[in-house]
Parts: C-alpha cells; sequence; structure tokens
C-alpha cells in the first residue's frame, strides 16, 4: 500500500488543461483516450491531465482549457453538474453517440419512463431520472462534437491535437459510403442486397462494417446537414429492402433521436415502403414485461 | 448521541473505476455502522427498452452496457439466444470467440492492473504520474493492453463495441494469414505477461482474507465462453438453472441491483473466484507464473487479485497463441439461428466475473423480457462485506488514511459501475 496520493509537485501550469467528463454512458469514449496507447504518454506530455476520474485519484480545480464529455443528461442533478462543466471550461467537446444525440437510453424519449423503471427495479421509486435522455448541445453551448458510438481513436487524436495546434479539426461530415471507396469495400447493397445505412450514416469509423461484410448500422448518427438538406433517409428506404418494423428498429438504436429528428425533417412519408417517420419499437406493453 | 470517536467517511466520486460510484462508512466508537457502496450512475433501463427487438439485436445492443467489456455483453447474449433457438455454435466458430474474448481479457485486465490497481500500491494518483517515474513499466502496460485491442480489432473490427459478431458467430471469419501478424503481437506480449507477474509479486499486500463463497463457470478449459456454474460451497448449476440459485434485489442507496444466494448468503465473482475453482485449468506457463508469485490453490486476500489478473492475462495470451495456431477457417461465417418461442440464457466469465443474461422469445421471435446481471452486481454485498472488517482492523488511522485505503479495497474488485447500474460514492461516517 502506497502513501496518501497527492499532486505532483513538478506540474506544469503552462501546458493547457485537459478534464474528462462522464454522464450516462457507458464509459467507452473516455475509454477511447486510454486506448491511445501510442499517443497517451506523448499526449500527457503535451497537456495536462487534471480532471479524468477513471484514470487517476488526482483531481484538479479548473478552469479547464479542454473538456471532453462523454455520455447523455439523464438526471436533474446531471442536468445542473453540465452546466458547472460548461462555466469552468473555455472548450467543450462532446464525444460519442450518448453525449451527441442522447445514446441508447434515448429509446425511453418514446416511451413511458417509469414504465421501464418498473420493469428494471422493484422500487422504481428509489430511482431519480428524467423522462428523456438528451445530448449536451440541448443544455448548454458545445464547441465541438465528435460522432459515434463509440468514437474513433484517430478522430479523437485529430481533434486534440487541432486543438492544440490552433486550427480546426480534419472530420470529414460526409456519409460512410465515401469511407467505403476510400477503403476499397465492395458495396454490401449492391453486390449482395445487404441493407446498409451507410448512404445517410456520418462518416468517421473507416467504413468497419461493410469492411467485415456487414451493413452499416448507423452508430455514427445521420450524416449532417449537406447543401442545406437532410440525409435521404426517404431515398434509401426502398433500397434496404426491410419491412417497416424491421426499419423502425434500425433506425432505432444508437442514434434513435438523431435519425428520428432528421426523418422528421425529412418530410412525410411518400409511399408504403417509407417508414422515415418511423416510431421506435415499442415492449408488447402490458404484464410486467417477462 | 455523538460520540467523540463517531467518524464518517465518504468518498463522493470514486476514482480508478469504471462507472460512477461513492462509498460511505459510518463508525461509532468502536462499531462499524453502516457501509455502503453508493451507485448513482443514472440507470439507462436496457431490459426495458431490449423488449419488441428482434432476437439477433441483443449483441450490438447489449455490448453498449459497458465499453471496458463489450465482448461479454456479446458473448453472453448469442449464448442465451442460441440456447433459445436451440443452435449450439462450436469448433472453430467457438474457437474464434473464445480468441475474441481473450483480446477483451488482456486489454481490461491490463487496464485494471497497469492503470487503475498498480497507482495504489506504489503510492501514484494515476498511470499517467507513475510513468513520469516509471516510465518503461507503464509503456508495457500500454503495450500489453493494446496488444488485446489489436486482436479485438483484427476478429471484431474495433476494439470498443466490435462490429463482427452476430448470433450463429460472425460476420466474416479471418484467413490463417490475417492472424499470423497477431500471433508475432502476441508472442511479444507473453513475455510482457509473465514479466507483469514478477512486477506484481514484488507488492506490498496487506494482511486480509475473507472467506465469501466463490462462484465461477467451469469447463474443459479456463473459463470463458461457457461452462458450468460451481461454487467453492459445492453448489453445480447450468446457466438455465441461474435465476433458481441467485435473486436479485434492490437497496435504496444504488440503480445496481444486489445478488445473492437464494436462500443463502453472499457469494464473490470474478479473478479470484475463476482462479480457485479453475487453477488446475490453467496454461503449464500460466501456472508456473502462479506459483512463482506465491499463489496458492486458492486466493483468499483481494489485494492479491492483482497477481490472479496478471495471470490469467499471461493465460488469455497463451490461449490466444494456441486458438492461432490451430485455426482452420470454418465452412461458413455464422449457423443459421432461425428464432422460436423459447427461453435462453447464457452466461459467461466476462473479466470482472460472472455475466448472465436471459431472453424470452416469442412466436414472432421477438424478444418479450429480457434479465441482465452482471458481476459487479453479483460482488457489491460481498464488497461491503470486506469493507466493514478491513474498517474495523483499522479504526486507528485517521480519516484520510483510512478513506484512501477503503478506496483502495474497493479497486480491488474492479468494480464496473457502467455494467451493474441497474452500481458506487465512497463516504465514511463515523457519527
Amino acid at each position: 500500500m502506497g502513501r496518501p496520493t497527492e499532486d505532483r509537485p513538478d506540474r506544469r501550469p503552462e501546458r493547457p488543461t485537459l478534464a474528462v467528463w462522464k454522464f450516462a454512458s457507458c464509459d467507452g469514449c473516455q475509454l477511447t483516450l486510454l486506448d491511445c496507447e501510442d499517443e497517451l504518454l506523448t499526449l500527457a506530455g503535451q497537456v495536462e491531465i487534471v480532471h479524468f476520474r477513471e484514470a487517476s485519484s488526482a483531481a484538479g480545480d479548473g478552469p479547464y482549457d479542454v473538456s471532453l464529455v462523454e455520455g447523455s443528461i439523464t438526471t436533474a442533478a446531471d442536468l445542473e453538474r453540465i452546466r458547472h462543466v460548461r462555466a469552468v471550461s473555455r472548450r467543450l467537446i462532446t464525444i460519442g453517440a450518448c453525449a451527441t444525440a442522447g445514446g441508447v437510453q434515448a429509446l425511453r424519449n418514446f416511451a413511458d419512463v417509469a414504465e421501464f423503471a418498473s420493469v428494471v427495479y422493484a422500487r422504481p421509486e428509489y430511482v431519480a431520472t428524467l423522462a428523456d435522455s438528451t445530448p449536451i448541445a440541448a443544455h448548454v453551448p458545445v464547441d465541438f462534437e465528435l460522432r459515434g458510438c463509440p468514437i474513433d481513436r484517430r478522430q479523437l487524436i485529430e481533434v486534440l491535437a487541432a486543438h492544440l495546434a490552433g486550427r480546426r479539426p480534419h472530420v470529414p461530415a460526409h456519409a460512410v459510403c465515401f469511407e467505403c471507396k476510400i477503403r476499397g469495400n465492395l458495396c454490401v447493397m449492391v453486390a449482395h442486397g445487404t441493407p446498409c445505412l451507410g448512404p445517410i450514416t456520418h462518416a468517421g469509423c473507416g467504413a468497419i462494417c461493410p469492411a467485415y461484410g456487414r451493413g452499416c448500422y448507423g452508430c455514427f448518427g445521420p450524416s449532417p446537414a449537406w447543401s442545406g438538406t437532410r440525409p435521404n433517409t426517404r431515398g434509401l428506404l426502398p433500397w434496404l429492402e426491410m419491412t417497416e418494423e424491421e426499419t423502425r428498429r434500425v433506425l432505432s438504436t444508437f442514434n434513435v433521436a438523431a435519425f428520428h429528428e432528421a426523418a422528421e425533417e425529412a418530410g412525410p412519408p411518400e409511399g408504403p415502403a417509407s417508414a422515415e417517420r418511423a416510431e421506435p419499437p415499442r415492449g408488447p406493453g402490458g404484464g410486467d414485461g417477462r | 448521541m455523538t460520540h467523540r470517536n463517531d467518524r464518517t467517511l465518504r468518498v463522493g466520486a470514486l476514482a480508478r473505476v469504471e462507472g460512477e460510484g461513492a462509498m460511505y462508512v459510518r463508525v461509532r466508537g468502536r462499531n462499524v455502522e453502516e457501509v455502503r457502496l453508493d451507485i448513482y450512475e443514472p440507470p439507462r433501463f436496457f431490459e426495458a427498452f431490449l423488449r419488441g427487438r428482434a432476437h439477433t439485436e441483443p449483441p450490438d445492443i447489449t455490448a453498449r452496457i459497458c465499453g471496458i467489456c463489450p465482448v461479454a455483453y456479446q458473448m453472453s447474449a448469442c449464448q442465451a439466444v442460441e440456447a433459445a433457438c436451440g443452435v449450439t455454435v462450436d469448433g472453430p466458430l467457438r474457437d474464434l470467440r473464445r480468441l475474441l474474448y481473450c483480446g477483451e481479457w488482456i486489454e481490461s485486465h491490463a487496464l485494471h492492473v497497469y492503470l487503475l490497481h498498480a497507482p495504489d500500491f506504489l503510492g501514484y494518483p494515476g498511470a499517467v504520474e507513475l510513468a513520469r517515474d516509471h516510465r518503461p513499466v507503464v509503456e508495457r502496460g500500454l503495450r500489453l493492453k493494446k496488444a488485446g485491442n489489436t486482436v479485438m480489432e483484427v476478429l471484431g473490427g474495433r476494439a470498443i463495441h466490435p462490429v463482427n459478431v452476430r448470433v450463429g458467430g460472425f460476420y466474416r471469419t479471418p484467413e490463417r494469414t490475417e492472424l499470423v501478424p497477431l500471433a508475432e503481437t502476441l508472442r511479444r506480449a507473453r513475455d510482457d505477461a509473465l514479466a507483469t507477474v514478477e512486477w506484481a509479486a514484488g507488492f506490498e499486500f496487506p494482511d486480509f482474507t475473507h472467506d465469501h463463497e466463490y462462484l465461477a463457470l467451469t469447463a474443459e478449459r479456463y473459463p470463458l465462453e461457457a461452462g458450468t456454474l460451481r461454487s467453492t460451497g459445492g453448489r453445480a448449476f447450468t446457466a438455465a438453472d441461474f435465476e433458481e440459485h441467485v435473486t436479485e434485489h434492490q437497496v435504496p442507496h444504488s440503480t445496481a441491483l444486489h445478488a445473492h444466494f437464494t436462500g443463502g448468503g453472499r457469494y464473490l465473482t470474478g479473478p479470484l473466484a475463476r482462479y480457485s475453482l479453475n487453477r488446475d485449468r490453467l496454461s503449464p506457463l500460466a501456472r508456473e507464473a502462479a506459483d512463482r508469485a506465491g499463489l496458492g490453490p486458492e486466493c483468499r486476500n483481494p489485494f492479491r487479485s492483482i497477481l490472479v489478473r496478471a495471470v490469467e492475462i499471461v493465460y488469455a495470451v497463451d490461449e490466444a497463441l494456441r486458438i492461432i495456431a490451430d485455426y482452420r477457417p470454418p465452412p461458413r461465417p455464422a449457423v443459421p439461428v432461425p428464432p422460436r418461442r423459447a427461453t435462453g440464457h447464457g452466461a459467461t466469465e466476462a473479466p470482472r466475473g460472472t455475466l448472465y443474461h436471459r431472453y424470452d422469445l416469442g412466436p414472432d421471435g421477438l424478444i418479450q423480457a429480457a434479465r441482465i446481471i452482471p458481476p459487479t452486481s453479483q460482488n457489491q454485498a460481498a464488497i461491503e462485506d470486506d469493507l466493514r472488517r478491513f474498517v474495523a482492523d483499522r479504526l486507528h488511522l485517521d480519516d484520510h488514511d483510512l478513506t484512501h485505503r477503503c478506496e483502495q479495497a474497493i479497486r480491488n474488485y474492479d468494480p464496473c459501475i457502467s455494467c451493474s447500474t441497474h452500481f458506487l460514492d465512497l463516504t465514511v461516517d463515523r457519527s
């Protein structure tokens, strides 16, 4: 057992300071920072990591030059906490689908959260939670949003490096299709008829799924506004050759709220194959769900 | 009535654990009156929104419960769904699942040993601070961690939430030639893993033991992706009978449910249990490393769990190398798993212990109900019991020192709070 831990005297306050915060999430996006095995110690020489609960028991006070925020807002206490984080952060960067779109836990936004709590907990009254899971930007100004469930390691390094160099991060906003072409993937939809969300999904993963013979399942969320339009969900759906229920499910996972919003903006459905107003799947209802 | 010796120890946000938890300990005179591991990680309701999903969806959805052990969720989910559908996945596909799981064990254990746990023994707040004085050691840990991640990236597409796992097997299975460079990386990792055991064996361990009943899977090989549940108390049951033997209940201070044996008491799952029930099934190299580190036939000191994790890294590297050497690509990447109306159960060994899943499928193949019991909720009662006894023997310490040591005692268990929520803030109250 060691001596009590304290901050070390060789602290160099002239380095920019970095803080990492967690809200409702799986820890995977902040783990991405620790997964930068080749860069971690170099990064720790460039910035001073002053607050990172998962990695260190030392916690320095703000203000912080950069805050990385993982997770969505799902409790009243967290709503207060994100306002504090914003107040003590010069730049606030949200990382991952929970922080940028509410995450998979936003499936509750389309259901009765009290009923959800009753399925998991015998005494739901012990559990404090908000009805909706919301992205960080719904509550405080955000300086940069990095997408993905989980975020991509190379993109995280790019965003941090860009900040240190005082330039804009190079994080392309095109669809996964572009990355398939760059990677030289065979188009799984054209070649095999495999349903793929690549055409409407934000790039950043490097088109991993098609490289493994699987259709993209949208874990980076909808591709952003392009020339003033939204991702052409309506144009893609007939290509997927899925039932309405299947379409609803595939659009209702880790970025459910973002895909839902994008589909709403795309306008009303035109044909029977269109399900862009897809409601997320609901449980069979009634009973205790068992 | 307040005595001079009444004390409260509190840690509002535990560091170097996965997720959000706190500790609360209240001491009155010589009595430790209350010990609580508060889990305030916000609930995410996975079991609720799994209802109505297709039987093919649990591997991707439940992976998102935990970014540290997504493969564990994928493996337990696949096993449970396949059991419901009456399908067995065997041969090279099962070996590949084991290989992917080895990658996760190496990554997760290296993370805990080097970045989360070792700083406690060496007196540093974290690995970055540790690296200022011992850079080659931290670099070794990061190299090991990266080796585990590389296995997951090659086989799973990426290290966090791998994309290549599906009910029935994989989307694409690797060619032998793709695994060859992996073997090179793993041979280096084997040296690093052995050095890790030797390094950790030199730490100073407090004299502290417990007598919890241990629960772990047992199988022909050291347990990872399947097996029969056995306990040091002589229980033996299959995943299908898990809920008959284990009962979960809710406590007010936690969004994690506590589990205990039905009609019995607390138990412990995880590396200590796994090692103590399966030592004979370690690879010869891992067993020799355990012997040299002074680990006996069973390990009852939770502080020494760092040694067991290091030994399990040696095993996982060895096992990964064995699987790669024996690998012959299967004729197809997955076996068909047509859904049917049935209930299926799955239990596999996550890095932190046994992870149980159950799915009830309806006639349309959609999930009607889901149950997930992660290792940390099973361990919570044992952790609190350890803390209670640990504090009682160390009341002579001042609050600052005692609180600090309690936090270390909690980290022995590598609690995964993100997982257990449906799980932790340390407060010591000497009122």
